[in-house]
């Protein structure tokens, strides 16, 4: 087993308002362990190097979603990268998730992507009267729901989605649609109808062109694209 | 510096699963309420949780809430108070049948009812056999608890004011508390929430120590403001230490593995926790199976170059029911230990996971501080609930599963009392006291201004490394001693922090150095606590008080069944009788621990 450190360069993306006049990229190198695996571990290293680097990071295990950003082009969560996976000799680049404000350094502003994800109506809708127990939902019933439920809203496929980008404020986007489904898909809910109303509009729903690119970035390999096709389906169903 | 003020009925801080609970009965109730977070609610800690909740539904086996009561409180070693603890338990099913209602993803048997899994401690027939109590979610539990309260939020139009670092609790004169002062990250601006009612739910402080299951955000936040208020700090010696986390990376391995049938094994591939509980084995209580772990690796049955961990091993379960049970364990074992655990045994050790003791509370939720004759009186307008509170349903050691039914059942008590105090018209908006706001404001203006001050992340790794190696699993009397002295030095830095960065724009550098400052009060309180408990129960076990037949695994009820309250001024320490009484039923007595 290897003890050496290694140094590691970091291209990073920087803009504190309060004291610059534009963006630029801030080369920055740091000394890393063999125990930092990952490249948020390295993040945190070059935290102590320079204070004023602002990133947000939370359970560092890929669950609660706050460390995604863009890195070498390509959105992911920094906890869940391993530093192995760089190209030696190469400066790492970090850059904020695309397409959102961005507040300070890889702080960006995710008021439009969660607009959008409450948009959908992110809670189920059942107006028989409460049973005294659980209501009841068969394991085939329940499976439905695998690959929807898991998503920890870090904005990682909206953020790589060009109809996002052009339109964040009138297309969903595939993290709300990826919700959108995951209440269609429950037995338990019974505003099917309603949740179709409210995507039947060229924008909300109709922008995805089946890119993929929320597919390819997702760190919890959920499937938003194959989400928003049932939806289509359902929508195409309803129509004939 | 400036500072605004606003006005509510209410305020939350934190949007963990307790914040988002009580968040839930304060909106439905019409409450103007304003929850402050420092993350995104989704962000918070509880989504963390993996194995489940605890609820004697029966939904596999037969269960009554009379047999959770009697694991709990033997697994608490007999230093929870018997009330909250079945004011818990029996109201456990409801609550866990409300988050269905709300649409939390519960993985389902056969005939549709929510699946229960078997953990640590948790027994039919008042002890005898395991019985399957936990209502899970797959592995990922909290994650889909804590996005359905989310969900029910948004339903019930409650208002977050996400990114928002609260900074001390506001009590006037008479004790009364009256709101927080709190920090807009993204522009720094400061504000006075005055509030009729003010509930903590900001979870644990598990980073003061080194090796920690928790996430970078547990840094003990509202256990801090309270301490720096005042308020006196319940029972703080007692640290759970998970059995499993992943060796090196810290990263949680849910109980709920062995609850599958998973099985720890040392160099020799024996199945040790045999000769420790051979009744519950793999099963025993969290505090019962880290100390067999670390005990094995003492004597030399660790695996590894460094001997230093033991090995978790489900390679003889079968692939489709980790695949379909455990789903999350098996990226977690890839990603962070760099094995695929169909195939191969993970690597594990103890690792720091939670906070058993903190904000004093009765069952109710409210903040209860010794006052005249009355151990337990309620500060009027404080409440708290979750992992920052102690109710004490925990007392020296917490049952696996019920973190999630502390936080349901204690979350939604604290917003219910919040909610009939307001509704009877109990509480009003006192005068703000222009003096408690100016300390949050000396605060702030000592962190812009020092020079030549002591640095952040150093400061923080030596109060970690410190609790590390002086308050860990085993505890020795010399140790505690010395790491008194160490805590108390490193205050001293702690005071005099310093950040480069004075940018008004998400400064998180300022941030991490006011978390310090909560941190700082939670080592000081753990480590003097612990100083002081001369005995050995649950998760607090100490060298100079040994396995007896005076003294039956050391515990000494004589001298110490009796809850610690730690106080700031001057670390006093004083203390208070453990709730024997139950609400309805009979006490549990005090008897041995045996798993």
């Amino acid at each position: 087993m290897t003890t050496a450190n290694r140094t590691v360069q970091f291209k990073i993306y920087r803009y504190d308002p309060d004291r610059d006049a534009k963006p630029y990229m801030q080369d920055i190198s740091v000394e890393i362990e063999v125990t930092d695996r990952k490249l948020l571990d390295a993040m945190v290293r070059l935290k102590v190097k320079d204070d004023s680097l602002s990133f947000r990071r939370s359970c560092r295990e890929g669950v609660c979603g706050s460390d995604a950003m863009n890195i070498n082009g390509k959105n992911g969560l920094a906890c869940l990268t391993d530093m192995s996976s760089f190209p030696p000799g190469k400066p790492i680049v970090l850059r904020p998730l695309p397409g959102l404000p961005v507040i300070r350094d890889l702080v960006v502003d995710m008021t439009q992507f969660f607009k959008q994800y409450h948009s959908i109506k992110p809670y189920l809708v059942n107006n028989d009267p409460l049973p005294e127990r659980e209501r009841l939902q068969s394991p085939a019933e329940r499976e439905e729901l695998n690959g929807l439920y898991e998503c920890i809203l870090c904005a990682c496929c909206s953020t790589a989605c060009p109809s996002f980008w052009w339109n964040p404020d009138k297309f969903v986007g595939p993290a709300g649609l990826l919700a959108a489904y995951r209440f269609i898909a429950d037995t338990r809910d019974q505003a099917t109808s309603e949740r179709l109303d409210n995507l039947e509009d060229p924008y909300r729903l109709f922008r995805c062109h089946s890119i993929m690119n929320c597919v390819d970035v997702c760190p919890k390999n959920l499937n938003p694209t194959k989400a928003i096709g049932k939806i289509k389906e359902l929508m195409l169903q309803r129509a004939i | 510096m400036k500072y605004t003020v606003r006005k509510f009925d209410a305020v939350i801080v934190g949007a963990g699963g307790a914040g988002l609970r009580a968040a839930i009965q304060l909106s439905e109730a019409g409450m103007k309420t304003a929850v402050l977070t420092k993350v995104f609610p989704t962000r918070s800690h509880t989504v963390a949780a993996q194995g489940g909740v605890a609820a004697s539904l029966g939904n596999s086996d037969e269960d009554h809430w009379h047999w959770h009561m009697y694991d709990t409180v033997k697994g608490s070693d007999w230093l929870g108070d018997q009330d909250a603890i079945e004011f818990m338990v029996r109201n456990a099913n409801e609550c866990v049948i409300e988050l269905e209602h709300y649409g939390m993803p519960f993985d389902r048997l056969d005939n549709g009812r929510i699946y229960q899994r078997p953990f640590g401690g948790h027994m039919s027939n008042f002890g005898e056999k395991p019985v399957r109590r936990s209502c899970a979610a797959a592995d990922r539990t909290g994650h889909a608890m804590l996005h359905a309260m989310y969900q029910r939020n948004v339903k019930v139009n409650t208002q977050f004011f996400v990114e928002w670092q609260a900074l001390d609790l506001i009590r006037d004169a008479e004790g009364e508390v009256l709101g927080v002062t709190a920090m807009d990250m993204e522009t720094g601006e400061v504000v006075a929430f005055h509030a009729k009612a003010t509930i903590f739910a900001t979870g644990g402080a598990g980073r003061i120590y080194y090796s920690s299951t928790n996430a970078f955000i547990n840094t003990g936040d509202g256990v801090g403001m309270a301490a720096r208020a005042g308020i006196p700090l319940e029972d703080m010696e007692f640290w759970q230490f998970h059995p499993t986390g992943v060796a090196g990376a810290g990263v949680l391995i849910t109980e709920g593995v062995r609850g599958e049938g998973g099985i720890l094994r040392n160099s020799l591939g024996e199945r040790f926790m045999e000769r420790y509980a051979p009744n519950a084995k793999d099963l025993a209580s969290r505090d019962i199976v880290s100390r067999a772990m670390v005990t094995e690796i003492n004597e030399g049955r660790g695996c590894g170059p460094n001997k230093d961990f033991v090995l978790l091993d489900i390679t003889h379960l079968d692939p489709e029911t980790i695949m379909k049970r455990l789903p999350g364990i098996h990226e977690i074992a890839v990603q962070f230990a760099g094995v695929d655990c169909l195939k191969e045994p993970i690597p594990v050790v103890p690792t720091c996971h939670y906070q058993m003791g903190g904000i004093p509370t009765n069952y109710l939720g409210q903040v209860v501080v010794p006052q005249g004759d009355n151990h337990s009186t309620p500060v009027p307008g404080f409440f708290a609930a979750g992992e920052c509170a102690c109710a004490s349903v925990h007392g020296a050691n917490r049952l696996g599963t019920n973190s999630l039914l502390d936080l349901l059942v204690f979350g939604k008590s604290a917003g219910e009392t919040a909610v009939n105090e307001l509704k009877a018209g109990a509480r009003t908006h006192k005068p703000l006291p222009a003096e408690a706001i100016e300390r949050t404001l000396a605060r702030l203006d000592r962190l812009n201004t020092q020079k030549d001050g002591a640095d952040v992340h150093e400061t923080r790794l030596a109060m970690q490394r410190t609790m590390q190696k002086h308050a860990g699993v085993f505890r020795f009397k010399d140790m505690l001693k010395e790491g008194v002295e160490k805590i108390l030095a490193i205050e001293q830095d702690v005071g005099r922090t310093q950040i480069n960065d004075k940018s008004m724009v998400f400064n998180t550098a300022r941030i991490e150095a006011l978390e310090l400052d909560n941190l700082i009060e939670v080592a000081k309180a753990t480590i003097v606590s612990a100083n002081a408990r001369t005995e050995s129960r649950g998760a607090h076990v100490r060298d100079d008080a040994p396995n007896t037949t005076e003294h039956p695994n050391g515990r000494d009820d004589k001298n110490w069944h009796k809850h610690t309250l730690w106080y700031r001024e001057n670390n006093r320490l004083d203390y208070k009788p453990v709730q024997m009484k139950p609400m309805t039923v009979d006490s549990i007595e005090l008897k041995t621990r045996a798993y």
